[in-house]
């Protein structure tokens, strides 16, 4: 069946090159981009795609919006099991276990040969590079890539009597200007909170940001043991649940992630974690004058990466896995990749993006755009493990019981740690 | 068999067909599919699905999860459908009388209705946000604290129910309404004549009279209270740590997130075991209460 429809596809190709006279053969290629950051980054990503099927006549790109992160993976991979696949997709960074178990994906280094193409594949930050490599592969391609970034309200901070142009640097300074900048009414009530780091859906992304700076790593790069119950982090999560229930200088309970940066333009908060996916909406947004800064350190500095890598599907034509690879290296290329950063805040995720005129003028213009990429020098992987989707949902879950006041740091972390090892016991 | 008891035959197989193969092709081979693979571990990629035996249902006994959302979804079911349905004939009561504008209110009671789920659950997030969403702003007002309503675990799922009573309760009231005006007004000059007070009439006469309608909408609330969960991924997730997660949801989250389809399909067949016993218990109680005219 699956041969005789290669013949098919085959025969088809090769009528339509005869009819087309002279033409290479055409490939077709359906590519599924997921958008996590309001419309701009799908005009951009179309404009980027006609583009390049503009300067290759013989390639045909069907790019297909495919929702959310969470709906981009479900889809791709439903299709995967239906047996038709897209060619390429942009999907979570964290996914690449997922994909390789389903045996959904290839490996670049299988595709690549000539050493032009090694050295491209050596060019991306090795931060990125993390979470798309395990057992010596390379399974994806940095695109979409962000780190988690702090934003202050200098207004505030003036009102507080705090200098606006210095933000927290550690751990005791976030807790001690979040006092200051926690503002009450005449009856106790409070107007402006101090800090805001959000924690629904995926509490374990800013969460990673505190465990990074204690000096811990959550999962292993083989991703089958999760490091959940260390002393290390459990200690960042008290602290995260203290600056609550202890210090009193950010909203108790679960804080909503998508009203986050509004919270912030209504001053309903003085500093915000957030993606730097958000720098543009900030700036375009904020009725004040606004700082970005790396994340505070404690033990050290630190923050996860995250977003989405380029993924190649298995279920291809060589032919079509070709054009996919040379379509992959064209956007993230450094003139197309500071054109995508630009327009979206995304982390460029190469050193030569950043050395193009477009981007050097942006950043003189605009210095705040080169916090995340420098963040990067103490950026470790996000959390990403075999059943990647289950054990970070336990890992959720458990932040959410401490962050509500349900159980301890202690009990919610171990209770975490039993059950991802019962899950990922298989795969040691 | 004679040449017209034949027509008939084939007429009644071709009249029952079209129903037929729906109901087989999209209800009753799915479960029966559904449950052969609650038997079989899931397939991944190169490793294909094996015989299990109960090692599923097993996981789910153990699983504390699914105990929270079951009870959540018990609770959400049981606060949901009596509320909704008494607020729907409370409303249909009122709209059905003769007062000033009556078609507005009317249309505004039932616009919750036609608005979809995601939308409604959008609104109400902004409603909810603590600090400077809606109600936060009119208790503000009063000197009380700031609320957040959806990420403390005490008040999340009871929040979401607010939105599903809010928008169940106008699709309800239309069924009432009809009902309502079908029940003749000689009924209510008797009574009227009789001197039966206006509670009296209700409870002897409407009510009694609404039944089968009240049959009806109450098999149709069961149904949706296991199967409306758009609004939860809206707002929450099902979180703070399960505590607003529904079995529907948690059936999605594992069959779409984590891709555990055999697992995925064990819940389901838990999921259809309680809809029967709720339907089977519905008809043997209900029924002899119902009077048809």
């Amino acid at each position: 069946m699956h041969f005789t429809k290669k013949l098919g596809i085959g025969a088809v190709a090769a009528a339509m090159s005869l009819s087309l006279a002279g033409t290479a053969q055409a490939v077709d290629l359906q590519f599924f981009f997921p958008v996590a950051v309001g419309g701009k980054a799908a005009d951009t990503i179309e404009a980027l795609t006609s583009e390049y099927a503009a300067a290759h006549p013989d390639v045909k790109i069907d790019a297909v919006y495919a929702g959310s992160y969470q709906n981009t993976v479900t889809k791709a991979l439903t299709a995967a099991r239906g047996g038709q696949p897209p060619q390429l997709s942009v999907i979570l960074s964290v996914d690449m276990f997922t994909l390789i178990e389903e045996d959904a994906i290839v490996a670049f280094d299988d595709l690549i040969k000539t050493d032009e193409d090694k050295a491209w594949l050596k060019a991306f930050y090795p931060a990125f590079m993390e979470n798309s490599q395990t057992g010596g592969k390379t399974y994806g391609i940095p695109f979409q890539r962000s780190t988690p970034v702090m934003y202050w309200n200098k207004e505030a901070f003036k009102k507080a009597g705090l200098d606006p142009n210095t933000p927290p640097a550690t751990w005791k300074e976030l807790v001690e200007f979040g006092k200051k900048l926690t503002v009450k009414d005449a009856s106790g009530n409070v107007t402006q909170w101090g800090v805001r780091i959000p924690s629904s859906g995926f509490p374990y992304w800013l969460f990673q940001g505190l465990t990074t700076e204690n000096d811990v790593i959550l999962a292993n790069s083989d991703g089958n043991k999760t490091n959940f119950a260390d002393p290390k982090v459990i200690e960042a999560l008290q602290y995260l649940v203290d600056l609550s229930a202890k210090h009193k200088v950010m909203a108790p309970g679960i804080i909503e992630w998508g009203a986050t940066p509004k919270a912030f333009f209504e001053g309903e908060s003085a500093i915000m974690w957030t993606s730097t996916g958000n720098l543009t909406n900030v700036r375009t947004n904020a009725p004040f004058d606004f700082g970005v800064a790396m994340l505070p350190a404690n033990k050290r500095r630190g923050a996860p990466t995250g977003g989405g890598n380029f993924y190649i599907f298995k279920d291809s034509t060589d032919d079509q896995k070709a054009a996919s690879l040379d379509f992959i290296k064209w956007i993230t290329a450094p003139k197309q990749a500071a054109k995508w950063s630009i327009a979206t805040g995304y982390v460029a995720p190469r050193a030569d993006a950043w050395e193009t005129a477009e981007m050097k003028a942006y950043v003189a213009d605009f210095p705040p755009a080169l916090v995340a990429r420098n963040q990067l020098e103490y950026a470790v992987a996000e959390l990403s493990t075999y059943q990647n989707q289950r054990i970070t949902s336990i890992f959720n879950d458990g932040l959410e019981a401490a962050i509500t006041g349900k159980s301890s740091p202690e009990e919610a972390m171990n209770d975490a740690q039993q059950k991802a090892d019962k899950i990922l016991k298989d795969y040691r | 068999m004679g040449p017209t008891a034949k027509r008939t035959w084939i007429q009644a197989w071709l009249f029952l067909s079209p129903a037929m193969i729906l109901l087989i092709a999209f209800t009753h081979y799915p479960a029966a599919v559904t449950l052969f693979h609650s038997f079989f571990s899931t397939p991944r990629g190169k490793r294909p699905a094996k015989f299990v035996g109960l090692e599923n249902y097993q996981t789910l006994i153990a699983d504390d999860t699914f105990w929270i959302v079951l009870v959540n979804n018990l609770w959400y079911a049981l606060v949901t459908i009596p509320l909704s349905i008494g607020i729907a004939i409370a409303m249909a009561l009122w709209v059905d009388s003769k007062l000033k504008g009556r078609s507005f209110v009317r249309m505004a009671y039932f616009t919750p209705t036609v608005l979809p789920l995601i939308a409604v659950a959008n609104i109400w997030m902004f409603f909810y946000t603590p600090g400077f969403g809606l109600i936060d702003q009119i208790r503000g007002a009063f000197g009380f604290a700031q609320q957040n309503w959806l990420g403390d675990p005490e008040s999340a799922l009871n929040a979401v129910i607010v939105v599903t009573i809010w928008k169940e309760a106008g699709f309800f009231m239309i069924f009432y309404l009809a009902a309502l005006q079908t029940i003749p007004a000689s009924l209510r000059e008797a009574a009227a004549i009789e001197g039966a007070g206006r509670w009296y009439f209700f409870r002897r006469i409407t009510f009694p009279l609404l039944m089968p309608t009240t049959l009806f909408v109450s098999v149709n609330a069961i149904i949706n209270s296991f199967r409306l969960v758009d609004h939860i991924f809206i707002m929450t997730e099902g979180g703070p740590d399960n505590a607003s997660s529904l079995l529907l949801f948690y059936i999605y989250e594992t069959a779409f997130r984590f891709w555990d389809t055999a697992y995925a399909s064990t819940l389901t067949v838990v999921l259809l075991l309680i809809l029967f016993a709720v339907a089977i218990g519905q008809f043997l109680l209900l029924d002899k209460r119902v009077h048809y005219r």
